[in-house]
């Protein structure tokens, strides 16, 4: 059976294409803050603990920061190409969000770390807390609860952010509509649908992060 | 046994401990006394190793406190330490905040830890609040709870440094209880204090603390009654008047 709308093309096999470009978004979102939420508690706590490394990481910050995704990915795609290596579109997009997700997540647990008074620092050690001890025990867990609401609002930017990703090949939700439109020319029924997918993957997210967040409080 | 000998510290160009001699005997209680600013607190801190020092020697039971070989994790733990500000752990109940420490720091088992802060908590009058955490809790109560968290870990000596001075007037009396029945069991403590009062009458020995040295240190009543230094003098009629 044929399912078509009145003057659009879509048919019920475009379903599982655009099925697959959810599930692409959402894998590429999970992996890409799992990756960059590790890279980005090292980083934090390199850049927050020793001056050398904060210098020596600045750049990767700086560039990171300033430079727009999109330039990110075709520029990553590109220098992985003419090394040599075609690299597939889901592990340019993991590398460069995953990258982008570490530095935004050490800047948060920097300020996280930063929050904690030293005084309490202080008191841990004079318990007879090594630095480790401390930092688990009392820096680690105060830092979390002042920066886990940022954090959040960073995954979702970020699965926002996987929408760029097109650039390169990978068939995400937004590409995916994009080629459906393409060929159907329901712009604005596509969007309005796709947009509505993002915000059943974000905003669930949120939900969780201001549930989880008064476990914390 | 507590040992000061000759020590200096400095931050940047500043000296603020200007060669300190002391020493404190087992069970007794020594209070510092002086201006602010005057480097007791600093003091406090050296001994228990939160601060280095520039110059001297500190020794603890025989041990040099800032000797390159010390283990000061375990220096510290007879070495309870609690400061004017509580530095209770917020994200912890009381109980917890008494546990922890004995819990990583001694490997105790976690029933064994809860154990151990229930009896410190009752000690220092606080099992009603054991699963409050410290924002719940009156200044006073922090207070005690810190004290609680230190002597959990069965320190040797206590070391307060101006405990009372953060503390609604009111709140001080429950403090200074739990201090003094601290010493009818025989504690050792170098109390850093600006509670004359409290100087006088628990304290068995008075130490002057003036400009980094210390200019007068003697029986309590006589420091207190009678100095025979000029500054101390001047320092007692400053701040009992």
């Amino acid at each position: 059976m044929k399912f078509q709308l009145p003057y659009s093309g879509l048919q019920w096999s475009d379903l599982p294409f655009l099925l697959t470009g959810i599930f692409h978004t959402i894998l590429l979102t999970v992996v890409a803050a799992a990756i960059g939420t590790v890279i980005g508690i090292i980083l934090g706590w390199l850049r927050e603990s020793s001056v050398v490394a904060r210098y020596i990481l600045a750049i990767y910050v700086d560039m990171t920061r300033s430079v727009p995704l999109i330039i990110q990915f075709i520029l990553v795609n590109s220098v992985f190409s003419l090394a040599g290596l075609a690299l597939d579109p889901f592990v340019v997009g993991v590398i460069v969000l995953s990258l982008y997700m570490g530095v935004l997540t050490s800047e948060l647990v920097r300020s996280g770390l930063q929050s904690v008074r030293p005084e309490l620092k202080k008191a841990s050690r004079s318990l007879g807390m090594n630095y480790w001890q401390e930092l688990f025990h009392v820096s680690g867990p105060l830092a979390l609860r002042t920066s886990f609401p940022s954090w959040v609002g960073t995954v979702i930017a970020l699965a926002k952010d996987t929408s760029l990703v097109g650039v390169v090949g990978y068939v995400d939700i937004l590409r995916a509509t994009q080629i459906l439109i393409n060929r159907t020319n329901e712009a604005l029924l596509m969007l309005g649908v796709t947009g509505l997918f993002y915000f059943l993957i974000c905003y669930p997210i949120s939900l969780y992060s201001r549930r989880l967040e008064r476990t914390l409080q | 046994m507590i040992e000061i000998k000759n020590v200096r510290k400095s931050f940047g160009p500043i000296e603020v401990i200007k060669g300190v001699d002391l020493t404190i005997e087992k069970g007794e209680v020594l209070c510092l006394i002086g201006a602010s600013g005057s480097g007791k607190s600093t003091l406090l801190q050296c001994i228990n190793g939160l601060e280095p020092i520039n110059g001297g020697q500190i020794v603890v039971d025989g041990v040099d406190v800032h000797g390159r070989k010390t283990d000061l994790n375990k220096l510290r733990q007879k070495l309870g330490i609690v400061f004017q500000q509580y530095n209770a752990f917020p994200h912890l109940t009381a109980l917890e905040n008494v546990a922890l420490a004995p819990r990583i720091v001694k490997k105790a088992s976690k029933a064994d830890a809860m154990k151990l802060a229930t009896e410190h908590l009752e000690y220092v009058g606080l099992s009603s609040r054991a699963n409050m955490r410290p924002a719940s809790l009156s200044g006073g109560q922090q207070q005690r709870l810190a004290i609680a968290r230190a002597l959990a870990m069965k320190p040797t000596y206590m070391l307060f440094d101006e405990v009372t001075s953060a503390l609604d007037p009111e709140l001080v009396g429950e403090v200074l209880d739990t201090m003094r029945k601290l010493k009818s069991a025989g504690m050792t403590m170098v109390v850093v204090t600006h509670d004359i009062a409290f100087a006088r009458e628990t304290g068995d020995r008075v130490a002057f603390f003036d400009r980094g040295t210390i200019c007068e240190v003697g029986q309590s009543r006589q420091v207190i009654n009678e100095p025979r230094e000029e500054r101390t003098r001047q320092f007692l009629q400053r701040v009992l008047n």
